[in-house]
């Protein structure tokens, strides 16, 4: 049974109906002719408030509203992997094809394609007895990606009817269970989930295991845990965008979801472009056959950016059911505050900080609570990593988006405007960035990289936090003034940031960097300094070790050794003992 | 045909309240009659059953309760194009005021756009040489792109993009038809009347529209000026094959004007007084910019905006940069030391410049150059702020050839003439010379093989 109602007022992307008519909260609704998908945010006994996920231009009192009887979700089903979906999921590439350069209001396109059958292997058999999440057939996806058909959660009984192993669409009837109370019901390969409700699980495990990103600053020095939350800060131009490209193309998680929500358009196009052509190293395959794309650029209807977000954590959800390690990259996450903003603002709630609601900070921590290492439903393991960039007005991280995100994740990565000026990419400042998953994650690196792992990570730390302290005294009266042991520390820093710090997202070798090649740079500088610091001790000045070109081949090491010939850090092992043995030898 | 309505029920300012009103919608466009001959026009702001909020796209003087008829158009704000528009002048409501006549329509458009779909966009990769160091070099400026000059009040922005417009228009393929839009937002008559001018004395004038809501022109007209100038871009671009260069000047005025009209609807505001939808009126017109699949033309869009108080953290720059694909800015203390285009490098940027260089659009060496010019130039500051505490003298030789490398970068790549046109060797070669000054082993940016290869050269 649907109810329907008359719009009444129209400011923007909200309308309100007159009458208490029976609609629920969260309900999806179709606006006026066009049927502009929409949906319930407020209630009252006199009016109902419906927020539009797309223009309104051309709306008219008296249109009618139309409940669709079922709260706002996704559909979930094999196809979702390569495609590339707007904040309601539906297929912007379809949808091109159907209509052209521009996205026209009202389109009514299926959301996953309903003719294509997919090649399916049932893995019941009649008699089974099946529960939530309980694997039901298999679908290979992408290459990369074997899709799992589940039972829905909340749902249990015993097989009574399997079909035969074949080629099926994403609605033919797969099995037929009954249920304890006697009901049959007929499964397909699709199934529907509300956006705003989290996918229940079995449990929640500690995060123990890094995303591994192969990038040296993230690896290294602030690793962010499988199943971790991780926000990354920044003003215009530090690089937000290209770290998360970073990570979206060579973290070690199965799935990536990245969601463009209220950036641009031409970003959504490069990721799309490049990630097509893209191989991933690791397995092979096309970097896009494991990843799915939310697009929902700046100037499409802000109340579909503000449901993206969700949209694109369903499908992480979903996929993490099936047992596999999902990233999501949330582009921006400022911008979904915006939009949270903006709404309230239409619906004249009491601005709370800056304009945003009082809600943002519940909101927030919701989004990111959605995270997390799980046992599944159906026993296998699975995670779902949030990494959402933040845009804080002015580039200043006290407003209230960054400060509230804080609370809630538990790796801070901040962008540093001075570094970007100078083109330090990725500009992480190592000073004002934590990461509280290092000590969870001590074992994991002892066990698979090496035990010296950590400790290096602390030293190359310590020198750096060294080097800034030098640097306040260096700003006051040069560095010319420092003793020699101070000036070595300040060298020494200077190889971290060129040589370790900053690396190439545009250079081959460069751009993705394995553990094992991380902790041999940080061993051979941290074995430079040592041999730099014995110098230092008999009284070699700082000057007569510059001479030497030393420095400059530890810092191209990341360009000059290829990541699969680490052999070659033994050369640079011996050149620092010829530099240490020829100044022994010429000055002693 | 449409009803008429006759008197009002409320004036506020540039807002008007109808009641009894049928059959209106979001977004539509009104007319007014004032005393059976003024005539005025409107869009529909807000609808509550039968009450519309109009936005009078011109003063409300003389109107009152009772001498004005209402007439609804039953469409949203359009605008009728065609090739004619090109060397022809319009107000910010798109109506010819050059005294040519009327344009005969080949289509007409609703002004307000549809989001362009990621998956038809082509990404942008093609350079346009402006002939300015500053920005080939460092920030170079892709066909497709938007990429706003952020300025102050007194700068020499209006300057600058005339330059870009000339001698980027002269361009190296002249066989494509180019074209200029232009759209003046609150703007000083002697600003419109200077683009004007060089427009006409590079000869470019024939290829040129340009859509002039200048400063004493009503507030709530200057709202619809840049949708006006994007819907003719995206008409000469994507149905005419041309590629067009649109100059939006200047877009704090257009959110000013929003602010304006945002208070008076008594609207809640966010930051500084501005509407939250701030952020959302700015994308819907940067993002008007791009290359759509298999269409030959391009919208490149340079909108200049006069930061409050040289104030890059201010609302307007702010969400601007979270927009668009890069910033140009602008700084006054160049200006002072008399250096022409006083364009700061180090907060400017194009995002869509590495893809659009290198030894397939430029030379191989250019990714590099600009990252060392950049960091080496980052280092000129820090050797100057120590310099004013320690005074120069005490400086370390490292630092005191920074300075040196600091001065020459000013005064030789950033400088140059208002019509000189550097191609882009020249560019890189003042770079490479520049470099010169600097001791080898600090050129750290540079890949070992490129620096043997242009060093020494």
């Amino acid at each position: 049974m649907s109810v329907s109602g008359n719009i009444y007022g129209i400011n923007g992307p909200i309308i309100t109906i007159k009458g208490n008519l029976g609609f629920k909260m969260s309900e999806m609704v179709y606006v006026g002719k066009d049927r502009l998908v929409g949906e319930v945010i407020g209630l009252n006994k006199e009016e109902t408030t419906i927020q539009v996920f797309e223009e309104t231009t051309g709306l008219r009192p008296g249109e009618l509203v139309e409940g669709a009887g079922k709260a706002i979700s996704v559909t979930l089903a094999p196809g979702i992997i390569t495609n590339i979906f707007d904040g309601i999921e539906r297929p912007l590439q379809l949808i091109g094809e159907e209509n052209g350069a521009y996205i026209p209001r009202g389109v009514n396109v299926d959301l996953l394609d309903k003719d294509k059958k997919w090649e399916t292997t049932i893995c019941v058999k009649p008699e089974d007895v099946v529960g939530g999440g309980s694997v039901i057939a298999e679908v290979p996806e992408t290459p990369a990606i074997l899709h799992k058909i589940m039972v829905p959660p909340e749902m249990d009984g015993t097989v009574v009817w399997a079909a035969e192993n074949g080629m099926y669409t994403i609605e033919e009837p797969l099995v037929r269970i009954q249920r304890a109370d006697g009901i049959q019901e007929t499964l397909t390969m699709t199934q529907q989930w509300p956006i705003r409700i989290p996918r229940p699980i079995q449990k929640r495990y500690p995060a123990d295991r890094p995303l591994v990103t192969g990038q040296r600053i993230l690896d290294t020095l602030f690793p962010i845990a499988k199943g971790g939350t991780a926000a990354i800060p920044g003003g215009f131009g530090t690089g937000k965008t290209m770290t998360q490209h970073q990570l979206a193309k060579w973290s070690d998680a199965d799935i990536i979801i990245y969601i463009g929500c209220g950036e641009r358009g031409n970003e959504m196009t490069n990721v799309l472009e490049e990630f097509s052509q893209l191989v991933d190293p690791k397995t092979g395959n096309l970097l896009m056959d494991r990843t799915t794309l939310i697009a929902n650029t700046s100037n499409m209807p802000v109340a579909a950016r503000e449901a993206s977000i969700y949209t694109g954590l369903t499908l992480a959800e979903y996929y993490r059911d099936m047992g596999y390690h999902v990233a999501i990259m949330a582009d921006s996450t400022s911008r979904w505050a915006e939009a949270l903003r903006e709404l309230s603002g239409r619906l004249e709630e009491m601005p709370a900080e800056e304009g945003f609601p009082a809600y943002l900070a519940s909101r927030l921590s919701a989004f990111y609570e959605r995270a997390g290492y799980v046992e599944n439903l159906n026993g296998t393991d699975g995670s779902v990593t949030i990494i959402g960039a933040v845009s804080p007005q002015g580039g200043d991280f006290s407003e209230p988006v960054t400060q509230n995100t804080k609370r809630f994740v538990r790796c801070f990565l901040a962008l540093d405007k001075a570094l970007a000026y100078a083109r330090h990419y990725p500009a992480i400042n190592w000073l004002t960035s934590y990461t509280e998953y290092l000590g969870d994650l001590e074992n994991w690196y002892g066990a698979n990289v090496g035990a010296d792992f950590i400790p290096c990570r602390n030293e190359l730390l310590n020198i750096l936090t060294t080097e800034s302290r030098l640097n306040e005294i260096v700003k006051l009266i040069g560095s010319d003034v420092l003793p020699d042991d101070q000036k070595l520390i300040l060298e020494i820093a200077r190889v971290i940031r060129l040589g370790f710090l900053q690396q190439n997202a545009f250079h081959a070798e460069d751009t993705f960097v394995p553990m094992e090649k991380q902790l041999q740079m940080m061993k051979v500088i941290l074995y430079l300094y040592e041999k730099c610091r014995d110098l230092i001790n008999i009284g070699m000045p700082m000057a007569m070790l510059r001479e030497n070109r030393i420095f400059e081949k530890i810092i191209s090491i990341k360009y000059d050794v290829p990541n699969k010939e680490l052999h070659k850090f033994e050369e640079y092992r011996q050149m620092i003992d010829e530099f240490y043995q020829g100044l022994l030898q010429t000055n002693a | 045909m449409a009803i008429e309505y006759l008197g009002l029920s409320e004036i506020n300012g540039p807002l008007i309240v109808l009641e009894g009103v049928q059959d209106a919608f979001y977004e539509e466009m009104v007319e007014f009659v004032v005393e059976g001959n003024r005539r005025k026009k409107g869009r529909i702001v807000a609808v509550d059953e039968d009450k519309a909020v109009i936005q009078v796209f011109d003063n409300t003087d003389e109107m009152s309760l009772k001498n004005t008829h209402t007439r609804l158009s039953g469409h949203p704000m359009e605008i009728g194009l065609s090739l004619e528009i090109l060397g022809r002048t319009f107000n910010g409501l798109g109506e010819p005021i050059d005294g040519l006549g009327k344009i005969e329509p080949e289509v007409v458009r609703d002004v307000n756009g549809l989001p362009l779909n990621p998956c038809t966009r082509e990404y942008p990769r093609n350079y346009i040489r402006t002939g300015v160091s500053a920005i080939d070099g460092l920030t170079t400026l892709i066909r497709g792109q938007k990429l706003p000059i952020f300025s102050g009040n007194g700068l020499p922005h209006d300057q600058l993009a005339a330059q870009i417009v000339e001698q980027a228009s002269l361009g190296d393929d002249s066989e494509e038809e180019f074209g200029i839009v232009f759209a003046a937002m609150g703007v000083k008559y002697d600003v419109a009347e200077f683009f004007r001018r060089k427009f006409e004395e590079s000869g470019v004038s024939s290829h040129v529209t340009m859509f002039l809501n200048l400063s004493n022109d009503p507030v709530a007209e200057r709202l619809i000026t840049p949708k006006m100038a994007l819907t003719a871009a995206e008409y000469l671009a994507f149905e005419k094959n041309m590629h067009i260069l649109v100059i939006l000047t200047d877009m704090t005025s257009y959110a000013e004007a929003m602010r304006e009209v945002s208070a008076s609807k008594g609207e809640i505001p966010s930051r500084k007084g501005y509407p939250g939808y701030l952020y959302s009126e700015l994308a819907t017109l940067y993002e008007r910019a791009g290359i759509v699949q298999g269409r030959e033309g391009s919208v490149t869009q340079i909108p200049i905006l006069t930061m409050p108080n040289d104030d890059i953290t201010h609302p307007i720059p702010d969400l601007t940069g979270y927009i668009t694909e890069g910033q140009i800015v602008l700084e006054r203390s160049l200006h002072q030391k008399n250096i022409y285009p006083p364009i700061n490098v180090l907060p400017s940027l194009s995002r869509l410049m590495k893809d659009g260089i290198g030894a397939a659009y430029t030379r191989e060496d250019h990714q590099d150059v600009a990252n060392q010019l950049f960091s080496s130039y980052a280092r000129v500051g820090e050797a100057r702020d120590l310099a004013s505490v320690i005074g120069e003298d005490e400086l370390s030789q490292t630092d005191k050839k920074y300075l040196e490398f600091g001065v020459g970068f000013e005064q030789e790549f950033v400088a140059q003439g208002v019509n000189e046109n550097r191609t882009i060797e020249e560019t890189l070669d003042i770079g490479w010379q520049l470099l010169h000054i600097l001791p080898k082993e600090e050129l750290d940016r540079i890949d070992t093989k490129i620096l043997e290869k242009y060093y020494d050269r």
